[in-house]
């Protein structure tokens, strides 16, 4: 047995990047087709504003920080849905307002700041098995929610309005949606922390649009994308001994460059092939008649 | 489709307000005295006009004339700052029979960035009947969808990427969409902006037949008054209020001066020998 598994810490840790590597970015899928992804930034300093609270009072933090996204994100939804403030500038006062208040109540304790540093750049290592279940339940709540409303998930995030002729209850889902964001924070913060999270939730997304088609498999592709950069990260920051959440973010973001270029690559090498193929009339006249030209379609 | 015989719509396109005789609920949109205002300037003034069964009709308008939001209003996505606007007898803010509706806007949100749908998916989503919380285990419609592809002639694009279509086949793609359901009222905005000539034919080939043979209502917003005059059957136009309503061969051109706010030259077709 390879000695990353001999600890059983290790093992706490390595079952956490699971959960959340395939929670975050499935999640995740939906806030960035959406353009949503700064909803997660905001909630998850709205969660630091509850983690700073909880340590204050000596509560457990999870829940307070849970409480604490969940009165934010319906807050959010509600101020956007009666248009009494802008959808950016709603984030904006809860995100700087959060952070002043994490900021203030800092200054008040001294003597949490290495906890709070845990939450803010995460300290997976640190997962006890209380952090664990708790992890776990969210975790299954947030995928059933998923698969309940697959179809709603979908047609919202394809298009608002189509999705209330079609009888989806827009409202209801986004609310859903916005108390889910901060769940999936609160399981996600311990892993790689508030500051890193959102690139948990939005960097393997970014990954499987580059490889994948189909909506359903883009939100499967990036589970499996979250779990893979998630084990892959924590095992190469606990051989190097270095930072684990800065580690598994890092690693995803290798894995996009290279898609990136793997893209580029094909892109490139298909235009040259196009170039010759081109030349062959009959098939430059049928793809004229399909209306199809794969390089002049915008994208 | 819905019906295995055409709808005879041929009494109601004479008119366009032959309504006396039916119930509220096969009135597919009507507007009573609506008003709407963004703050407090408004709109739309003191609507007053029903659509008809069968009928294809036109709002016609210049830009900022308010013929979005008459279509919003009719979709229940604005609601009326007052008066009433019925979607098939019910108030359009709570309707419930969205089956009944098919609804193609001009574009959608998702329609760029790397948008992973798949055209399948998205015409898929067009047979949905409301929450269920096994929908995932459920058997898709795969009929339906193929069958409403075909009508848009999208079948040969099932599998592709949304986001990799062009704009005229996107729009097919959201027809398809809105057919799947088989609705009896299909309202579209500004559906051939951004089209080509040949897309443009294609889409008014579709229309004819969804029209005609399959007896559908259809609303469309434009503001392309060759095509109204060509395509539709009535035609309502509006200028914040309504400047001219009824059939579409009775549109002349003190009408459309009167819309416009200068002088329109209307070349008409010889109703014997407009396919109509």
């Amino acid at each position: 047995m390879p000695d990353i598994f001999q600890y059983e810490f290790m093992n706490r840790a390595i079952i956490a990047s699971v959960l959340v590597g395939a929670t975050a970015p499935a999640f995740g899928v939906f806030l960035v087709l959406r353009r949503l992804s700064l909803i997660a930034d905001t909630l998850s300093h709205v969660a630091l504003a509850g983690v700073a609270i909880a340590l204050l009072t000596k509560t457990f933090a999870p829940v307070i920080a849970l409480a604490a996204t969940t009165g934010a994100a319906v807050s959010i939804e509600e101020l956007r849905m009666r248009r009494l403030l802008p959808g950016d500038a709603a984030l904006a006062v809860f995100l700087y307002g959060s952070l002043a208040i994490a900021v203030v109540l800092i200054s008040i304790a001294d003597g949490f700041n290495s906890t709070l540093f845990s939450y803010l750049f995460g300290s997976v290592l640190t997962v006890t098995q209380t952090d664990l279940w708790w992890m776990a339940v969210l975790a299954v709540i947030i995928t059933l929610f998923m698969l309940m409303f697959s179809s709603e998930l979908a047609q919202v995030t394809f298009d608002p309005d189509l999705a209330r002729i079609n009888g989806v209850r827009v409202h209801l889902l986004n609310l859903g949606l916005a108390i889910l964001t901060g769940a999936t924070i609160t399981v996600s913060m311990r892993v790689v922390g508030v500051l890193l999270v959102g690139a948990l939730i939005v960097i393997p997304v970014l990954i499987s649009l580059r490889i994948t088609k189909g909506l359903t498999r883009t939100v499967f592709t990036s589970s499996i994308i979250g779990v893979f950069v998630s084990v892959v990260g924590m095992t190469i920051a606990y051989y190097a001994d270095i930072a684990p959440g800065g580690t598994v973010v890092l690693t995803a973001i290798t894995l996009l460059v290279i898609a990136e270029f793997g893209a580029f690559a094909k892109r490139y090498g298909g235009r040259h092939e196009h170039q010759v193929i081109v030349e062959d009339h009959a098939h430059a006249h049928e793809s004229h008649a399909h209306g199809v030209d794969d390089e002049h379609t915008h994208r | 489709m819905k019906s295995s015989e055409p709808f005879d719509t041929k009494s109601q396109k004479a008119t366009g307000h032959s309504n006396k005789q039916l119930r509220p609920d096969q009135i597919p949109v009507r507007f009573n005295e609506t008003w709407f205002s963004y703050n407090s300037e408004p709109v739309v003034r003191d609507i007053n006009f029903s659509i008809t069964p069968g009928e294809f009709a036109a709002i016609l308008g210049p830009n900022g004339s308010g013929k979005t939001t008459l279509m919003k209003l009719a979709l229940g996505l604005l609601i009326p700052t007052s008066g009433q606007v019925l979607l098939f007898g019910q108030p359009a803010e709570s309707f419930t029979d969205w089956h009944r509706v098919g609804y193609v806007p001009q574009r959608t949100q998702a329609m760029e960035f790397r948008f992973p749908a798949s055209v399948r998916e998205i015409v898929n989503f067009g047979a949905y009947s409301g929450f269920s919380p096994f929908a995932i285990f459920k058997r898709k419609n795969v009929a339906r969808v193929d069958e409403a592809m075909e009508m848009a002639g999208i079948q040969h694009l099932a599998e592709r990427r949304v986001s990799d279509l062009s704009v005229g086949q996107q729009q097919r793609m959201l027809i398809a969409r809105s057919l799947v359901r088989r609705p009896d009222l299909l309202v579209m905005d500004e559906p051939v902006a951004g089209i080509d000539a040949a897309g443009e034919e294609q889409f008014h080939t579709i229309m004819r037949r969804l029209n005609r043979d399959l007896g559908i209502t259809i609303v469309m917003v434009s503001h392309d008054i060759g095509a109204v005059m060509r395509e539709a059957t009535t035609c309502a136009c509006i200028n914040r209020d309504i400047v001219f309503h009824g059939p579409v061969h009775q549109l002349d051109a003190k009408a459309l001066s009167g819309l416009y706010g200068f002088p329109v030259d209307v070349l008409m077709h010889d109703p014997e020998h407009t396919h109509r």
